[in-house]
């Protein structure tokens, strides 16, 4: 690999949400309530670094915090802790034009094509506005600076007089990832980006994230809950559960061999066309709540080769094979 | 067709008279569940296969009624009878999981008072009977701690837990079918492999016919024994489960097939399926499936009828995916 900085670090990145007392609440503290403020560890200390044109997928069942995480790395929420290095430099301590670029680099595509976009805006400003506002283009040129933004993403530039209430589900999407591209990024982060889609407009949705990724070189973090899509998309896997990273593995190291019980437990249940008819063989229990995480490793209650050390001591995520991380206390003990 | 099977549905077309037209949602469907057997319906969304499954219930609601054909439940017409007589049989010989199960659940009273309720409906027994069937049901769709559960309210479980007392309810009469609606879509991985799980363990012991209801071609291939394959209201395929999957005919199932990313090497384009499904108000003349189709000709303008290609294995389609070319 190059000497190049990653083009997106995150250190020690955390976020917690803490629900303060309200004031009725805080009365009964006063008068003797042994209530407290609760606080959620949705992100808890996690290290993510992505090479230029790298895909990594992230991957977890809901509440793990993958969505937060890319949140934080989008630049949408402020972290608790932890930085985010662009190229290699501090994100929160770049200011004027370089934090401007910076925030400009890391775009962001959202799960829900309906909820997305403006519904009383027409496509032209959706995904002209940005560049406008940001100099890229000028008033003038817009309409065909939207023209080529939409052809690059399939859609016909007739388009860009409508509403996106006339749109169906997989050309809303586009135009999600349109508005994205407007401005010139070099890092995605796509979070459930094709989840709402039929099928069929899931592939030609994941045919176009390929095609662009060629095209601009760009870098994805691929958020999803679905294994078969990150499997086929992603070059790295990282998986959470309960706001940790629990391993992290090139995509055919991961599903060649899956390290972390958790891992090998989700890696199982992922349902595959041509098994047919096979009987299930389910984990036990739910992931317990983000409020009151189990000590030690979060997966201990569940998991099927638990020992003492796990209901105490939270395992490192640490190296164990080249480019190859796990965090679980079996890979000590031989 | 199979007398003995638990339900019949023979031509049903359900229609929806919209002020921009007729819609015909559901344009002669025929398919045949028998004793424990899952089938498959498959489809995307449009294709009509929820509304197939409503009008099996007989919950469609105005515009849209069921303007011929049959659905006999162990020999009786669902489509004939009263709403009273419907009734009965509701929840009690045919129950129906939602994809979400709030629609089931009301969230305001606990669970026991739900589920006793359900079979106090339809079952002459006592209080305290219908309590431990109640409690019996939990357990058996594996709700740890089952009395304690009885008495939370809907929010206070998690949507799996829910799903899982929706499926409790459903299962609490022990009925001979089971129209399931996506149960499982909502639900992540884990969760939707211990429902999966409890799904075929209850077929297999209780003997309840069951319709699984799914875009998702990778569980239903998992699950069922047989499948039906739905496009723009109508069937374009059907077959055991094994054969439709690895050998399938028509072009639509084919792509549908290769648009799941799993089967595909890694990193390449996934075969895809151009344009996108047409209104249900506009369809192309003959095939429905022609102006998306990679086999189209002159002939599928035309009306396609069903065929049997094999027992128990049909398409409509004329120039298939025969055996040969399907490598």
């Amino acid at each position: 690999m190059s000497s190049k900085p990653p083009i997106i670090e995150a250190k020690g990145l955390s976020k917690r949400f803490v629900k303060r007392l309200d004031l009725a609440a805080k009365v009964a503290v006063r008068l003797g309530s042994s209530m407290v403020e609760e606080t959620v560890h949705a992100v808890d200390s996690v290290d993510l670094k992505l090479e230029t044109g790298e895909v990594v997928g992230l991957v977890g069942e809901s509440g793990c915090g993958k969505s937060t995480l890319g949140r934080m790395i989008a630049g949408l929420l402020p972290p608790s802790q932890g930085q985010v290095f662009y190229k290699g430099r501090d994100r929160a301590a770049l200011d004027g034009e370089a934090a401007k670029a910076a925030r400009l680099a890391v775009q962001m595509i959202f799960q829900d094509p309906y909820a997305s976009l403006n519904p009383r805006a027409r496509v032209e400003s959706i995904i002209g506005e940005a560049p406008l506002v940001h100099r890229l283009t000028t008033r003038g040129e817009m309409p065909a600076y939207v023209d080529e933004v939409l052809a690059r993403v399939g859609l016909s530039p007739d388009f860009k007089r409508r509403y996106p209430h006339q749109f169906s589900g997989g050309q809303r999407s586009r135009i999600g990832i349109a508005r994205a591209l407007a401005v010139k990024p070099e890092f995605l982060v796509c979070d459930e980006a094709i989840a709402a889609l039929d099928v069929s407009i899931q592939a030609q949705v994941i045919n176009l994230f390929m095609d662009l990724r060629e095209a601009y070189n760009l870098t994805y973090l691929f958020i999803s809950h679905d294994l078969g899509v990150v499997q086929h998309i992603a070059d790295r896997i990282a998986i959470m559960y309960l706001g940790r990273v629990v391993e992290m593995a090139r995509t055919e190291h991961l599903f060649a061999a899956p390290n972390h019980p958790y891992a090998r437990a989700l890696l199982a249940e992922v349902p595959r066309v041509g098994r047919t008819k096979r009987v299930f063989q389910p984990v036990k229990g739910e992931i317990p709540s983000p409020l009151d995480p189990p000590s030690g490793c979060h997966f201990h209650p569940r998991c099927p080769m638990t020992f003492e050390r796990c209901r105490h001591e939270a395992p490192r995520l640490r190296e164990i094979a080249p480019g190859r991380h796990s965090a679980c206390h079996l890979n000590d003990a031989v | 067709m199979n007398s003995g099977a638990t339900l019949e549905v023979e031509d049903l077309k359900t229609h929806f008279f919209t002020k921009a037209g007729v819609v015909k949602a559901v344009d002669g469907v025929s398919f045949a569940v028998r004793k424990g057997e899952i089938l498959g319906l498959v489809g995307e969304s449009g294709s009509g296969k929820s509304i197939t499954g409503f009008s099996i219930l007989g919950l469609l609601d105005p515009p849209g009624r069921i303007v011929s054909g049959a659905i006999r439940f162990k020999g009786r017409d669902l489509a004939k009878l009263s709403d009273e007589e419907m009734r009965s049989l509701r929840g009690n010989r045919i129950a129906m999981i939602f994809q979400d199960p709030m629609m089931t659940l009301n969230p305001v009273l606990r669970v026991d008072t739900q589920m006793v309720e359900a079979v106090l409906a339809h079952q002459k027994v006592s209080k305290t009977e219908a309590l431990r069937l109640a409690r019996d049901a939990l357990a058996l769709v594996g709700i740890p701690a089952p009395e304690r559960r009885l008495r939370s309210y809907p929010h206070e479980l998690s949507g799996g837990m829910r799903q899982r007392v929706a499926i409790a309810i459903a299962f609490i009469n022990k009925p001979d079918l089971i129209i399931a609606d996506e149960p499982t879509t909502a639900l992540d991985v884990t969760i939707q492999a211990q429902i999966l799980y409890e799904a075929q363990e209850l077929c297999r012991k209780t003997g309840t016919a069951m319709v699984w209801i799914t875009h998702d071609l990778a569980v239903i291939s998992a699950l069922a024994d047989r499948i039906v394959v739905m496009y723009a209201g109508r069937i374009v395929e059907a077959g055991l489960a094994d054969d439709v999957i690895s050998r399938p005919l028509h072009p639509y199932t084919d792509g549908l097939l290769g648009s799941v990313p799993t089967r595909n090497q890694r990193g390449q384009r996934l075969t895809q399926i151009p344009g996108m499904t047409p209104s249900l108000l506009n369809l192309p003349i003959g095939c429905a499936f022609s102006t998306r189709c990679p086999r189209a000709a002159a002939e599928c303008s035309k009306e396609q009828a069903v065929r049997e290609v094999m027992p128990g294995r049909r398409v409509r389609c004329c120039r298939p995916l025969m055996a040969e070319e399907v490598a």
